[in-house]
């Protein structure tokens, strides 16, 4: 078990990444960010504080549960059961940028089930993709457009994220 | 800055704090928690903790009759049959409507349109469906039981929705659910179901749900519409609405089914409706956030009068909704676990 990214290097990845979209959008103002169940959900809402300061106007935050859209869902393979959530998002993305924030890229099968379930929400003039953790593993053709941190990971190890919010630390480990 | 991320917050959680909250509190719980039965036939069977994981889990269908795409892929490829030995509008329509909205193909098939009104049996009815492929049966069946016998006989989920005057499991699911949002829990509410409880399936179902949720139960009735082994079910019993009225949280209104009543439970329909009926006086002595409920359809001015049923305590269309939500959560839930029990 190795820790790669403390409490504080996690905020001062966030606010990176908040600055490099912040600079990408230019001063538009159809940003809006959504964040995947559960962990995405609450980096989505730290990155939205980051980006609302640097705009100094709110920008919009939603939560998407994805579990509908899983391709493991039938397969007795699959990750056991997944409990279905609520989506909650107070806002109309049709013709807005969606920055889709997740924790870790690893799969890529999230992302593709995630942009399934936007899709069937309305119709996006962009999508985005963010993530605090990206690794190798890919097994869909999905990239980011904005990575947190690149972890070197062997086949086999898994990267964790925990959040104050939902795991009573901040951190992400290895192991 | 605190201003800003108080905005943030407010999108965030479309205005609600609590719900946020019980999603998190899923989010810890659901890590033991696993659904197991491949079989919807009776709440009596389940425990707490499994019909309030249907309802949580109906939560997040709410969202997909509200948006642009009104289907969700989780069914894609599965057949759901409606097999209905009794008529029915509205539980097959929201099953029919709850399966597709799941992206689900559907077979209605009803008495009269089939074999079995050449004399086929119910075991040979499913067996051919089966044969065809089917995934989930949703069966209604004027025998009590029945559904229980078709999911030991057949391969496919069975979910029961309405057997003689056994259980109706979804009903009772979806007015837990609507009391649910209407007061944040059922423990410790008292909870009047009235009317004909001799011959509803609902009432058994019902009281199965809100007990288990920790309601407390009255059933109000004339005697001859009380069922004779009231004694050992646990449930309150009284034979005068004026006398619970005051003092409930919830009351559900059974419909007079004049179609089961044979003989003459009660002298004439007045009569019923004056001792029975939930009527604007009545309501002046209720609590004033009473919840006022009905599983439909209503005879307007028996069980209830118009001013009631539409008034602003009744949630009679917030049930029909919610059924909606609650049987997408069914079908699903059956369709996982039969998926992970066979490999």
């Amino acid at each position: 078990m190795e820790i790669i990214l403390d409490g504080e290097q996690i905020e001062e990845t966030l606010r990176s990444l908040a600055e490099t979209i912040a600079a990408d959008a230019a001063g538009a103002n159809d940003l809006t960010i959504i964040g995947v169940r559960s962990r995405g959900e609450i980096l989505a809402q730290r990155l939205a504080g980051h980006l609302s300061q640097q705009f100094g106007h709110a920008v919009p935050c939603g939560t998407l549960d994805i579990t509908l859209y899983r391709d493991d869902l039938n397969s007795p393979r699959g990750i056991g059961q997944p409990q279905v959530r609520t989506t909650e998002i107070g806002f109309d993305i049709g013709d807005k940028t969606v920055i889709l924030v997740d924790d870790v890229l690893y799969t890529g099968r999230s992302a593709r089930a995630a942009m399934a379930a936007l899709i069937d929400l309305g119709r996006p003039k962009a999508i985005r993709l963010a993530v605090l953790v990206e690794r190798a593993g890919r097994e869909v053709p999905i990239q980011a457009d904005y990575v947190g941190h690149r972890a070197e990971v062997q086949p086999g190890q898994s990267v964790q994220v925990s959040l104050i919010e939902s795991d009573g630390k901040n951190e992400v480990v290895v192991g | 800055m605190n201003r800003i991320l108080n905005i943030v917050e407010r999108h965030t959680h479309h205005g609600s704090k609590r719900r946020h909250g019980t999603n998190m509190a899923i989010m810890r719980k659901s890590k033991q928690f696993r659904w197991q039965h491949k079989h919807l036939i009776g709440l009596r069977d389940l425990t707490a903790e499994e019909i309030n994981y249907i309802l949580d889990t109906a939560q997040g269908f709410e969202q997909v009759s509200t948006r642009s795409v009104k289907k969700a892929p989780p069914l894609r490829g599965k057949v759901v049959v409606n097999l209905f030995f009794e008529d029915s509008t509205r539980t097959r329509n929201s099953f029919a409507l709850a399966a597709s909205r799941l992206s689900a193909d559907t077979i209605e098939f009803t008495k009269k349109s089939s074999a079995v009104s050449k004399g086929e049996t119910l075991l040979d009815t499913a067996r051919n469906l089966e044969a065809m492929g089917i995934d989930i049966v949703v069966i209604r069946h004027n025998a009590a039981g029945a559904p229980k016998l078709l999911s030991k006989n057949i391969n496919a989920c069975v979910v029961n929705a309405g057997d003689g005057y056994c259980e109706h499991p979804t009903q009772a699911l979806l007015d837990v659910y609507t009391i649910r949002q209407m007061k944040g829990s059922l423990e410790g509410l008292k909870v009047a179901i009235v009317g004909d409880i001799a011959h509803s399936r609902v009432a058994r179902s019902d009281m199965w749900a809100m007990t288990k949720l920790g309601a407390e139960v009255t059933f109000v009735a004339p005697p001859t519409l009380m069922p004779g082994n009231v004694d050992q079910l646990p449930v309150r019993v009284s034979y005068s609405l004026d006398e619970v009225i005051e003092k409930v949280d919830v009351v559900n209104m059974l419909r007079i089914q004049f179609e089961r009543l044979g003989g003459n439970p009660f002298p004439s329909i007045r009569e019923y409706s004056r001792y029975f009926g939930l009527t604007v006086e009545r309501m002046k002595r209720a609590k004033s956030d009473i919840v006022v409920m009905h599983p439909g359809p209503i005879n307007r001015g028996l069980e209830m009068e118009s001013e009631v049923a539409d008034g602003k305590n009744s949630v009679i269309l917030q049930q029909v909704k919610n059924g909606l939500a609650v049987r997408m959560a069914v079908l699903f839930l059956v369709n996982q676990a039969a998926a992970q029990t066979t490999a």
